[in-house]
């Protein structure tokens, strides 16, 4: 709220402390609760004397990052590249159908039915067939990406241009506002929080995806070094991998949270 | 607001700008909206619903009209038969003479809530109708700043809605709705969203600007008190069907002031009125 009272600086005054919290106060026991279960599972690794290719150390793990730094590097740019393309083809061509979707009667009553079932095939079923029909190298991942991502967008676009409210659009109506006007000045801007949501969801998927597509058959990646470092008992190779898809994951979460404060903060406020 | 609540005699040093000098100064000298046998009817499965039943009302220029009655007695069906957001199934609307068609220039609308776009600041929320019809930016944004002003808030345009209080967003919607000077006031319950104290100063506030902002206002409501305390003349409407039962001249003297809520004149016209809603 913008009026802040402020009461005289009495001495006797004792003021109850709202704790609103700080970043690194909220962090610490996550932290160092995930520190302790790091150390656990060094000790009980040593302790019970698990081989190395059943379960590595923490330490292990660590030796392995340092080792296969630049094999795991260039898998990761494999695997973040289609999991970006596949994500961005998916924005690219989600968002105008959702538009298409909202505006058009026809569309709405004929396509849109059938999208909204075929959220529901597993996509990941589908990787298979993908590289059955257009073979190995990055096309296939991506379309996996592209598969996933695609109708978390579509529908919390259409929901989202859907969602003015009534006196908005009354309000619209009486001034006789085109469609153009009420399309860039409400409905988009309107849409836009629903959309990040689209986009936060999607953007986990499309990590998984892509990984899927790399299980299916591939010769580069995260998921394909995972499936071969095992296979091999280098597990922890394999673990080293899943830590960076997990990093990727995050990190591919947050950049979309960043860019959605930054675009809507409107929406991000409490 | 420091602004004085009791009395409400302030006006301005000058007339505004942008008033319309063909309009006449005397209020219900000219008719500005002639509502002619107007019935609204909605077709469901369950059956024919009637909305609103042979209505008839005159309002003069500059008039301030009040709509009361209960819930589903068709007040609202009438404004925004009025705005042109919905069209009658029988009768028509004149204003200026002229059947209405479409959503008209003329007229600003308040709704319930303010419905601000929380994606913009409240100057640019009030700036809203003059991009969408194309104004005269420099100059709106000059209006904007007046009228801002006029309702006690100077100073925050660069707000966002979220950081203003119910009241002072109902404040920004108000002046939304004047900013391309309509002739014509609509006010779907402006103030039912807000607390009683907020309501009252609010209601004072709207007659101060219109002393200042000549309009023709049709306010609805469902609160009595308020209705008699703001208006020239107060519709009662019933329902099912909904349609007026009655109409009533408020003979108080302006400036209002909130004491007169305890004259024996007032409370003969909420009687008359409660009766005649059958409420």
């Amino acid at each position: 709220m913008s009026e802040q009272t402020v009461a005289p600086a009495d001495a006797d005054l004792e003021d109850e402390i709202i704790d609103e919290g700080s970043w690194l106060k909220e962090s610490i026991t996550p932290i160092l609760t995930f520190c302790a279960l790091l150390m656990l599972w060094e000790i009980a690794t040593a302790y019970f004397k698990i081989p190395g290719w059943l379960l590595p150390a923490p330490s292990a793990i660590a030796v392995a990052f340092v080792d296969w730094w630049s094999d795991l590097w260039v898998h990761t740019l494999v695997t973040l590249y289609e999991t970006l393309v596949g994500f961005a083809l998916s924005i690219v061509l989600a968002v105008p159908l959702a538009v298409a979707v909202v505006y058009s009667p026809i569309l709405r009553k004929s396509i849109y039915p059938i999208l909204l079932a075929m959220q529901s095939v597993p996509k990941v079923a589908i990787a298979p067939l993908l590289a059955l029909w257009i073979g190995f190298g990055a096309l296939p991942k991506i379309l996996v990406v592209f598969l996933v991502c695609f109708f978390p967008i579509i529908v919390a676009t259409a929901t989202g241009l859907a969602s003015v409210p009534t006196p908005v659009m009354d309000l619209i109506r009486s001034l006789s506002a085109n469609q153009l006007q009420t399309f860039i000045k409400i409905r988009f801007p309107t849409a836009m929080p629903h959309i990040f949501v689209g986009l936060k969801i999607a953007i986990t998927f499309a990590v998984i995806g892509a990984v899927i597509g790399e299980f299916v058959g591939s010769e580069s990646g995260l998921g394909y070094l995972i499936l071969v470092s095992s296979s091999q008992a280098k597990t922890p190779v394999a673990f080293a991998a899943l830590l960076l898809l997990t990093v990727m994951s995050i990190v591919l979460y947050y950049a979309i949270e960043l860019i959605e404060r930054i675009s809507v903060p409107w929406a991000v406020r409490t | 607001m420091s602004s004085p609540l009791r009395n409400f005699s302030v006006v301005p040093a000058e007339p505004t700008p942008n008033e319309s000098t063909s309009k006449s100064k005397a209020s219900g000298v000219r008719d500005k909206i002639k509502v002619e046998g107007l019935h609204k009817t909605y077709l469901t499965r369950t059956g024919r619903t009637v909305a609103l039943q042979n209505v008839d009302l005159t309002i003069g220029d500059d008039e301030f009209i009040a709509l009361v009655g209960p819930s589903g007695c068709g007040k609202s069906t009438l404004l925004r038969l009025i705005s042109a957001l919905i069209k009658p199934s029988k009768g028509k609307i004149l204003m200026d003479g002229v059947p209405i068609t479409g959503p008209s220039h003329d007229v600003g609308i308040v709704f319930q809530q303010a419905v601000l776009l929380p994606w913009r600041n409240v100057l640019d929320n009030v700036l809203l109708p003059a991009e969408i019809l194309g104004l005269d930016m420099k100059a709106a944004r000059e209006r904007a700043h007046q009228l801002l002003e006029l309702v006690g808030l100077a100073g925050f345009e660069t707000r966002n809605p979220h950081e203003l209080s119910g009241g002072m967003q109902q404040r920004a919607a108000i002046c939304r709705a004047l900013i391309h000077n309509p002739s014509v006031l609509l006010m779907d319950e402006p103030f039912a969203a807000l607390d009683a104290f907020t309501r009252e100063e609010l209601g004072f506030e709207l007659l101060r600007i219109w002393s200042v902002e000549k309009k023709t206002i049709i306010f609805v409501t469902h609160n009595i008190s308020e209705a008699i305390l703001l208006s020239d003349r107060v519709v009662a409407m019933s329902p099912r069907p909904g349609r007026i039962s009655e109409i009533l001249e408020v003979d108080l003297p302006r400036p209002r002031t909130l004491d007169m809520e305890f004259t024996q004149q007032f409370k003969t016209y909420s009687d008359r009125i409660r009766a005649v809603i059958g409420h």
